[in-house]
């Protein structure tokens, strides 16, 4: 279906069963449907039988939809919630290598404060520094770091969790268990 | 580990004989397939089954679509077997085209030992890699103890829910391990729950559209014929007063305008494909949708759909008829007779027709009396190409599971295979492959495996010595450049030597006073494959037909001849 509806960015949490080569199937199943993921992220949950994909993509709702549907088709995806910004809490990590001798790493430190950024290594011509947030507060941050020189930058990909009590692994982890 | 049934204390079998037993315990008759190194383990025990037929075809490809053309015909999962690295290769072709029409199949490779998986072993190949995309799901094997419930779960998502394909892979260690052996399994697929009972809702919104609807059309997909609701459907025959025939690119102008010029469509497990719909954009402007299908994803991915219904078609007809009925008892009735008349019309004034050149063999009038005397008992099989559009268009069909094609992925050399699996599926039917010269040439190697294994299976080679479907679209659309379409195949190969040297009986018709005697001839052997060469007209086309990316508004009935509906508004 063609659509003129803008693109937006969705943050899609995707619970899957922690087996081997499941990474692969959401992936693979993104690119030969067309659709661009622009950060994804995985590791184990509080259950060790189930995995979390955090995945940020741009379309629009229609294209949303479809995509969602063939994931939930995938056999070892448990199940697709879309987290809404207003009701998330949701950051990145960074790591990042910035050239910095000794005249210029106090000019260096005294920024890292507002941004709650931290220095985990320090070499006579550089720092490593660590910062999370959400993507606007890190691409602020990196701005600001440009002017010094950045030989290396690391990226996670975003992580989203609901706010409140409410947990989406629950009923999944019962499923699993029943099955098991 | 649940106890019951036909299960016994645990022995210890090895993976390969737990495949075997699981096989066996699931019903497995037949299966296609070709031993080598990877799979040897496998062979062994098979050798002393009982229960399984193992049918040794000529090449990977004729396996899976051997697998498939079974699975259609019986309604149960077909199962083909191959090795490591190119016999897994070799199957990716019939597994895609299970996959685009929804076949249950199961694919059991052998996979090298899993100590060498990843370091370009002999005969590797990354078969769960390479089929991600094509099968429903896949499974790795790499532990004799896994086997079993692999294989169960691999059978229940092939015939569960919307069907499809579904690999196994298994490394040869796995196979030559030992393992106790508990049957059955409990399946372990907490992310599998398809649904198959429709939203009551979505039921009553549909009728009410029904009862409201002027111009109402059920558009009846692959859906109908998987959930085995053909009953409920009134099995529609062809002949049936309500059939307007296949819609589509080449469907029939009464069957085409009908859709395009609908308030109310009805689609059960049908997909709005490109072939059917013609240029989206302007298919069926004025219709409302209702879209009855088991995969969610399939609604409105293509067309929107204003009632969606996820469920078995089966369901779905049962609790739409109540619901109709209901609304009807309640005095809400629609009348159709206006609409009715409008599609007489088209169907008389745009009958499906061809021309016949004197002299010449007209190939769609081959495939008609191949038809009537086969009858409708009999199961046709295709490959792809304009014999295939004539095979849809002039044999009618009057029951369900009798024309196998490949209607998707569009495969040439589906038909020999297929109807070898057909014929091993139900030995007691006359399978007829309808195939053109090109299509024969890609698998007919399986005429050995019919030959040596009593699948006396017909063929009609409608040969026009060219690719002829790419033939008419350079006839049509490239000036007549015939770009690498001429096969010269009524010289080169000998179709009849061909079909002797198989083991076959080899026949020829090159006119239309032989056609009737020699599909009699066909049909009074029995005890061999039979072949027929059927040497008919080159320029033949197939009408009616929509052209690529045009809308369904712009059908051709016949070349140059746009349909009158004398009703253009504007």
């Amino acid at each position: 279906m063609t659509t003129t509806a803008p693109n937006q960015t969705h943050t899609l949490s995707v619970l899957v069963e922690n087996r081997p080569g499941v990474l692969a199937r959401v992936s693979a199943l993104f690119s030969r449907r067309g659709f661009n993921i622009e950060s994804l992220a995985v590791g184990p949950t509080e259950h060790a039988e189930i995995s979390r994909i955090t995945l940020v993509v741009n379309v629009a709702e229609h294209p949303l939809e479809q995509v969602t549907k063939q994931l939930n088709k995938l056999v070892n995806v448990l199940k697709i919630v879309e987290l809404e910004p207003a009701s998330c809490v949701r950051r990145e990590l960074i790591l990042v290598k910035v050239r910095a001798d000794a005249a210029e790493r106090q000019h260096v430190l005294a920024t890292l404060d507002p941004f709650g950024a931290r220095v985990v290594d320090v070499a006579p011509d550089s720092l490593v520094i660590e910062a999370t947030g959400e993507t606007a507060k890190l691409e602020a941050l990196l701005r600001v770091l440009e002017p010094f020189g950045i030989k290396e930058l690391v990226q996670s990909g975003l992580l989203a969790v609901g706010r409140g009590s409410r947990s989406i692994t629950d009923r999944s982890l019962r499923a699993v268990e029943r099955a098991a | 580990m649940t106890e019951q049934g036909s299960s016994h204390r645990a022995t210890t079998l090895t993976g390969a004989q737990a495949l075997i037993r699981a096989l066996e315990e699931l019903g497995v008759d037949t299966v296609f397939g070709i031993p080598g190194g990877a799979i040897l383990p496998v062979y062994d025990p098979l050798f002393d089954s009982k229960k399984l037929h193992h049918i040794l075809v000529r090449h990977e490809q004729g396996a899976g679509h051997a697998a498939t053309g079974y699975a259609q015909a019986t309604g149960k999962v077909g199962v083909c077997m191959a090795t490591s690295g190119p016999g897994a290769t070799n199957l990716v072709t019939p597994i895609a085209d299970a996959y685009m029409d929804s076949v249950p199949l199961v694919a059991i490779t052998g996979q090298v030992a899993s100590m060498s998986i990843g370091t370009d072993a002999f005969q590797e190949a990354d078969i769960c890699g390479i089929t991600m995309p094509i099968t429903k799901h896949n499974f790795l094997v790499t532990r004799a103890e896994d086997i079993p419930r692999a294989v169960a779960e691999a059978f229940h998502i092939a015939a569960t829910g919307r069907p499809g394909p579904v690999l196994v892979d298994i490394a040869k260690d796995a196979m030559q391990a030992s393992a106790p052996f508990h049957w059955p399994v409990e399946l372990n697929l907490p992310g599998y729950r398809p649904v198959s009972k429709p939203h009551g809702k979505q039921i009553r919104e549909a009728a009410r559209l029904i009862t409201q609807a002027k111009r109402p059309v059920l558009y009846v997909g692959g859906g109908v014929l998987k959930a085995r609701a053909t009953e409920e459907l009134l099995a529609f025959p062809d002949s049936h007063r309500l059939h307007l025939g296949m819609p589509g690119m080449h469907g029939s102008v009464a069957a085409v305008t009908a859709l395009q010029k609908s308030d109310l469509i009805i689609a059960l497990g049908a997909r709005f494909d490109d072939r059917v719909t013609g240029k989206l954009s302007s298919f069926a402007p004025d219709a409302k949708i209702v879209h009855a299908d088991i995969d969610p994803a399939e609604i409105s991915k293509n067309r929107t759909a204003d009632v969606p219904i996820v469920g078995d078609c089966r369901e779905v007809l049962t609790e739409l008829a109540t619901a109709v009925r209901g609304e009807q008892a309640a005095g809400r009735t629609a009348d159709y007779t206006v609409w009715w008349a409008a599609l007489e019309d088209w169907r008389t004034r745009y009958p499906l027709g061809y021309e016949t050149v004197p002299g010449e063999l007209a190939p769609q009038y081959v495939i008609e009396r191949l038809g009537k005397i086969a009858g409708p008992d009999a199961i046709y099989t295709t490959g792809v190409g304009q014999h295939q559009m004539w095979a849809a268009q002039f044999i009618s069909y009057e029951k369900p599971y009798t024309f196998l094609n490949s209607g998707g992925a569009g495969t040439m050399g589906y038909g020999v295979p297929a109807a070898m699996g057909a014929k091993a599926g139900r030995p007691e039917a006359t399978v007829w492959a309808i195939d053109g010269d090109g299509c024969f040439q890609m698998t007919n190697q399986e005429l050995a495996t019919c030959a040596l294994n009593n699948i006396p299976i017909k063929i009609a080679v409608i040969n026009n010595g060219a690719l002829g479907m790419v033939r008419q679209w350079q006839t049509l659309f490239y000036n007549q450049r015939y770009s690498n379409t001429d096969l010269q195949s009524r010289r080169i190969p000998d179709f009849v030597k061909l079909a002797e040297a198989y083991g076959c009986v080899g026949l020829r018709c090159e006119s239309p006073d032989q056609v009737d005697a020699v599909i009699e001839k066909a049909m009074a052997i029995n005890d061999a494959p039979v072949v027929i060469d059927f040497v008919v007209h080159e320029d033949a086309m197939v009408w009616p037909m929509v052209p690529a990316g045009l809308s369904n508004d712009e059908i051709l009935a016949a070349r140059d001849q746009r349909p009158d509906f004398d009703d253009e508004s504007e």
